[in-house]
């Protein structure tokens, strides 16, 4: 059994801490990062649609790419450095949100941040592939908020059931 | 149908089809030379035609050949870097800001150095920035991409397009500049409110990180050294050329002379002042000047010419009207981005040109808009895209690839409207071309 930890750009320091503070100490602690393009194939397509300049070894999109590789790599560096325990780490291929409720199948805990709009409480402070995870995950769930929230207010109470009929 | 346009289109479309497809990486001149030259040959075009085609290209080639140059060199000279730590510190860790910073950056960028310097040389250092504040990159390298074309609107010398229409609209390079500001300015806020728009979640997510706690999200190295950790050059030079060469464009205009040799000089200057410096090699300059896109642009044009002369005109002259009214110019802006993304924007205007002249600066302008705008719905044109949704698949990147044709669908038509209505306000204000 393992706990599995989110790591992904701007959301991994409170899925660390949280998973520092809620994992127990027996559990193995996995890593997670889902391969992105970084924009890598935006800047191909880009490149591609100019015509007649040849040269791929100028294809933008390449070196976005090794890069990209290169800044998840040092943020799974920093991920592991600030756990502060022994963790392993996997990359996740194909689509995010079906990846990661696979690989959850069997494990003890997930740990998610919310990553959408993060100024009201609500359905919208989840992204869409975190909407999903939690929808369809198997496995707990440790849902965190990547900084305190901006607002505490609850939003107002429905409306009461119309009144009944004599 | 004559076999002469039966001809000259099957020549266009191996041309464009080998440009696209790129067999062995082999230079696309390589077929577009011969095949330009057999139409001449087989007498589908008079040779003192396609005399008359390569004579009137030379100086748009040589514009661009500089234009190129000045590009690499602020490369060099680390112009793009120090873009790259403006943005850095003006979005002060904030992915909103950045997505500002960078789209400013992008339009100026494009709008100055053209599409080719904001595709090739500004994108990665836009990366390498998103990557350095711990932002999630995709929304600020889908906008730098993006606005290559969009924001290509602007100065005779920002797209290739331009240069290739800027004769044919009879206007001076300030007018130029002055009728197409504000399409362009209202472009780039149409840009800005559809990324924010469409990647909010992702510029929320990485906002996410409190300051005070995070670890100090630590500049990749990596990524480090094309974002600004280099030892910086001194691109004060760099920038004070770009900027004399600009207004030696419009000093040029107004007295008459070809404002190619402004960019011709700005590159010469820095050029030289690279070289002292051993910054660069005289032998990366030469290849900047990328003569074979060079060959490939006289080619293609030798060739359009073909597939006008034999009869094109007539088929694509009863699609565009004459005439400046806003009906007819975005009539025109969208045959012209529709053509962008049948057969991509550098043939599309080529062809479109010839059946605007005569019509004044308001129609072809108005083709421009579309040229430039529209290739971000399919980017290559909806043929090559074919093509190239075959490799993408090989690579594995088709939902990146569908995601990035919605944003496109956002944004085009809107920009299409915005950008032709703002022009034809600015013809109808300022009293026509």
């Amino acid at each position: 059994m393992a706990v599995l930890v989110w790591v992904a750009e701007g959301t991994w320091p409170a899925c660390i801490d949280a998973a520092a503070q809620w994992a127990p100490p027996t559990s193995e602690v996995v890593l997670l990062v889902t391969e992105g393009t970084h924009g890598a194939d935006a800047a191909h397509t880009a490149f591609a649609g100019m015509l007649g300049r040849g040269r791929p070894e100028r294809d933008p999109g390449a070196r976005i790419a090794a890069m990209g590789a290169a800044a998840t790599e040092e943020m799974l560096e920093a991920a592991a450095g600030r756990l502060g325990r022994a963790s392993t780490a996997r990359t996740l291929s194909g689509r995010p949100e079906r990846a990661l409720v696979e690989a959850a199948a069997a494990a003890e805990l997930l740990v998610l941040a919310r990553d959408g709009e993060l100024e009201r409480l609500g359905p919208h402070s989840l992204g869409p592939v975190t909407r999903f995870v939690v929808d369809h995950a198997p496995c707990p769930i440790l849902l965190v908020w990547p900084r305190r929230p901006t607002t505490t207010a609850l939003p107002p109470p429905p409306p009461g059931p119309p009144p009944s009929r004599p | 149908m004559s076999i002469g346009i039966v001809v000259a289109i099957a020549a266009l479309v191996a041309v464009l089809v080998v440009a696209i497809a790129r067999p062995r990486n082999l230079p696309e001149a390589v077929v577009a030379v011969p095949l330009a030259l057999l139409l001449v040959v087989v007498r589908m075009l008079p040779p003192a035609d396609a005399w008359a085609e390569v004579r009137s290209l030379v100086p748009v080639v040589a514009f661009l050949a500089a234009v190129l140059v000045l590009g690499q060199l602020c490369e060099d000279e680390g112009l793009f870097v120090a873009a790259g730590g403006w943005m850095a510190r003006t979005s002060a860790g904030s992915p909103t800001r950045l997505l500002t910073a960078v789209v400013a950056i992008a339009a100026v960028t494009t709008a100055v150095l053209s599409l080719d310097a904001t595709v090739v040389l500004l994108t990665p250092v836009v990366f390498a920035t998103a990557a350095r504040i711990g932002a999630r990159a995709r929304p600020h390298v889908y906008a730098c991409t993006h606005l290559a074309n969009s924001a290509s609107l602007l100065l005779p010398v920002s797209n290739l397009t331009n240069l290739l229409a800027f004769r044919a609209t009879g206007l001076g390079f300030a007018r130029f500049a002055g009728l197409m500001a504000l399409p362009w300015l209202l472009v780039v806020i149409v840009e800005r409110v559809a990324v924010g728009r469409y990647f909010r979640t992702d510029l929320a997510a990485a906002a996410a990180v409190d300051p005070g706690r995070s670890p100090a999200v630590t500049a990749p190295h990596a990524t480090q050294a094309a974002a600004g950790g280099r030892p910086a050059a001194a691109p004060g030079v760099a920038a004070v050329v770009v900027g004399a060469t600009l207004v030696g464009f419009v000093v040029a205009s107004a007295v008459g002379i070809d404002p190619a040799w402004v960019a011709a000089a700005g590159a010469t200057v820095l050029a030289v002042h690279s070289i002292a410096r051993r910054r660069v090699t005289a032998a990366a300059l030469g290849r900047s000047l990328n003569v074979p896109f060079l060959a490939f642009v006289l080619a293609l044009g030798v060739v359009v010419r073909a597939v006008i002369d034999n009869g094109l005109s007539t088929a694509v002259g009863t699609l565009v009207p004459g005439g400046s009214s806003l009906g007819a110019l975005l009539v025109v802006a969208l045959v012209a981005a529709l053509l962008a993304n049948v057969v991509n924007n550098l043939p599309a205007i080529l062809l479109l040109l010839p059946l605007l002249a005569g019509h004044g600066a308001g129609p072809v302008l108005a083709a421009l808009v579309g040229v430039n705008v529209g290739p971000n719905l399919t980017y290559v044109g909806s043929l090559a895209t074919l093509l190239w949704r075959r490799i993408a698949r090989a690579h594995d990147a088709d939902p990146g690839l569908a995601e990035y044709h919605l944003l496109g669908a956002l944004t085009v038509p809107v920009s299409i409207v915005v950008a032709t209505s703002a022009l034809w306000a600015g013809l109808a204000l300022t009293g026509g071309g």
